[in-house]
This record gives C-alpha cells, sequence and structure tokens, in this order.
C-alpha cells in the first residue's frame, strides 16, 4: 500500500515508523525539515518538504496513485482541507485525518471524512481507567 | 439581510462598516480578544469573540437564520471550514470566502463555498493593468455553470499572427468570442469578419480560462 502521510510530527512520524515496517511505501510529507529527525535512521520511505494544501507538492508526493491519505498535523483546518483535497480532488480511496475538536469532527462525519477526535478517544480512554 | 463576517481584520473592520451604513444586521466573529474590544468600543457591540469555524461559537452567532456569511481571514483553511460549517451545518444560503493562495479558488469550489475573492489576483491584475506593455488583462471570471470562462482585455501588438489579419483569417482558439475592439480613442465597435485588427488594438473577449496562452501568442507572439 502506498501512503502519503502529512505532518510528521509525533504522531505522523510514529505511524510512519510503523507502516514502513510493515513493509508499505510511505511518503511523509511537512513543512519543516527539523520534523524528519523523528523517523528512524533506517526508514525506508521518503521524507518530502512541502505544504500538503499544494496540489502540486501532492502530485509530487504521488497523491495520483496512492491508496491512502492521513492529514495529521497540528492544525484542525489544514487536516481538513488538505483530507478534502486528498478525496474530493485526487479520489483517494482511503482517507484519514485527526480533527481534534469534537464538533468540527462530528460536521465533517456528517459531510463524509473519516476523522477521529484525540479529545474523545482520550478522554474515553482515561476516563475507563478511572472506573477500572 | 443577516450578514456574518468572520475575522476582524483590515478587510474585515472596513466591510463592517460599509455594510453596516447600507442598514444591514451584521455581526463579526473575531478570535482576538482585544481586537474585539476595540471594534465594539468604536462601532458598538457588533462583535463576538470566538473562533468562528467552532460550530458552538456560529451557534451562539444564530448562524441558522443568517443569510449571508463573509470569512476574511488571512488563513486560506479557516475560511474554507468557517464557510463549510455555516453551509453544511446551518445551511446559509450564500457563503463567500476570501481566497489568498490563487490556486485555492478552484478548490474551495469545489469544495462547497460559493463564491470566492482572490484578493492576490486583484492585486496583481490591477498591477499588470498599469503595466503599459502588458498584453492580456483578466478583467472577470464568469461564475455559475460558466465559472472556466472569464473576460478578458488583449492588446494587439506589431508583428503578431493576428496584427493586419482579418478575424476571417485568423483561426481562435474554440469557444472565443471577440466581443469589442476599442482602437485610438474612437468608437468601440463589434468586430466583423472583415475587420482588420491593428497593432495597439484593445479588444474585450469571453474566453476559457485554458486558452490564454494561445490568445496571448496569436495577438501578442512574435
Amino acid at each position: 500500500m502506498k501512503v502519503i502521510i502529512m505532518g510528521c510530527g509525533r504522531v505522523g512520524a510514529q505511524m510512519a515508523t510503523m507502516l514502513d515496517q510493515e513493509g508499505h511505501s510511505v511518503i511523509a510529507l511537512d513543512t519543516d525539515a527539523y520534523s524528519f529527525r523523528r523517523l528512524p535512521p533506517d526508514f525506508k520511505g521518503e521524507a518530502l518538504l512541502g505544504d500538503g494544501l499544494d496540489e502540486d507538492v501532492l502530485r509530487r508526493a504521488g497523491i495520483e496513485d496512492a491508496d491512502a491519505f492521513v492529514a495529521v498535523t497540528q492544525e484542525d483546518n489544514r487536516n481538513v482541507m488538505a483530507a478534502q483535497i486528498a478525496q474530493k480532488i485526487f479520489n483517494v480511496k482511503k482517507v484519514v485525518c485527526r480533527i481534534y475538536d469534537p464538533l468540527r469532527r462530528d460536521l465533517y462525519s456528517v459531510l463524509g471524512l473519516e476523522a477521529i477526535s484525540p479529545t474523545i478517544v482520550l478522554a474515553e480512554m482515561l476516563k475507563e481507567k478511572l472506573e477500572s | 439581510m443577516y450578514i456574518i463576517i468572520v475575522g476582524g481584520g483590515r478587510l474585515g473592520y472596513s466591510l463592517t462598516k460599509a455594510l453596516l451604513n447600507e442598514g444591514h444586521e451584521l455581526l463579526l466573529i473575531e478570535k482576538n480578544a482585544d481586537v474585539c474590544d476595540k471594534i465594539n468600543k468604536e462601532l458598538g457591540s457588533i462583535c463576538l469573540r470566538g473562533d468562528a469555524c467552532e460550530t458552538a461559537i456560529q451557534a451562539e452567532a444564530g448562524t441558522g437564520r443568517a443569510d449571508l456569511l463573509i470569512a476574511t481571514t488571512g488563513e486560506d483553511e479557516d475560511n474554507l471550514v468557517a464557510c463549510q460549517v455555516a453551509k453544511y451545518r446551518f445551511n446559509v444560503p450564500r457563503t463567500i470566502a476570501r481566497v489568498r493562495v490563487p490556486r485555492n479558488e478552484q478548490i474551495f469550489k469545489q469544495l462547497g463555498v460559493d463564491v470566492t475573492v482572490n484578493s492576490t489576483n486583484i492585486i496583481l491584475e490591477r498591477i499588470e493593468h498599469e503595466v503599459p506593455s502588458h498584453p492580456l488583462t483578466h478583467l472577470f471570471c464568469l461564475t455559475g455553470d460558466n465559472r472556466e470562462m472569464e473576460i478578458l482585455e488583449i492588446r494587439a501588438t506589431a508583428g503578431s499572427a493576428a496584427v493586419n489579419k482579418t478575424l476571417n483569417e485568423i483561426v481562435l482558439p474554440n469557444k472565443v468570442v471577440l466581443g469589442l475592439v476599442i482602437r485610438n480613442g474612437e468608437k468601440p465597435f463589434v468586430p466583423r469578419g472583415d475587420t482588420v485588427f491593428k497593432s495597439g488594438d484593445q479588444i474585450i473577449a469571453v474566453a476559457p480560462t485554458n486558452v490564454e496562452e494561445e490568445l496571448h501568442t496569436l495577438f501578442s507572439g512574435k
């Protein structure tokens, strides 16, 4: 599977590493080259410097034949916009993004975007720990 | 009309003032508390502090009964989300977004924003227009079903393929109509088959955006 991951922060880099180790073809995209320090030395994928909201950068990342796109930058709105570009303009089959704001996540879920709100997920997990 | 403006920067502030003068009911949503206070002191309590990309803030603003939402912040992605929340969550009939990165204009339209205003291109075109030698100026982009069409001003240049030829003799790209020729302060006229183009003619044309290059070559290329 060819996967583009936009945002090489802790989550993005972790995911890129995991998928790479499983043998997938991974392209990690970030606007700050310093972020790529989080990728392990034996990372076989590609680290690409560029803005994931830019169609040209996405094409260079190979979005036209990518199987999946993941948007995990720090900004909800950037993730939402990039994910919609991947889904609606490049017709990538599997698109997932992170939206911290639970209400915004609900709205975009209704609009057909697969989104995870770490806020809800983490709050639920912590609550579960308290109750166990 | 109830209008919501997102972003209290220079553009949002000026727009708010102008629309208030026209007698509209208006609400400005601005993130920054200081900016918000300043505007409220000057224009009366019309500024709500908060992030307009949040559903809760738009609910508080009464977006459900708004006729129009205009997103004017300097961040394209914020303008997109503010418009999408208004449109898809609160069914606002018309959303307008300021776009700073020109390539985003098309994306925004595909993602449901009704109208985009590309501030970068407007400034660029105004300046281009003032450069006397510039052969091609975008005057207007059509909207709705014909959004791939635009109205252009072309300046015919000596030595190009079209100059000293009649309209019948030149081959125009597909779907192009030359609507008007303006020459030496004469009365503007509609070109006919036997009209001979002269160097310096200003031609107003309606054309698909993707044939610009061809038109440029025809009227200005050597």
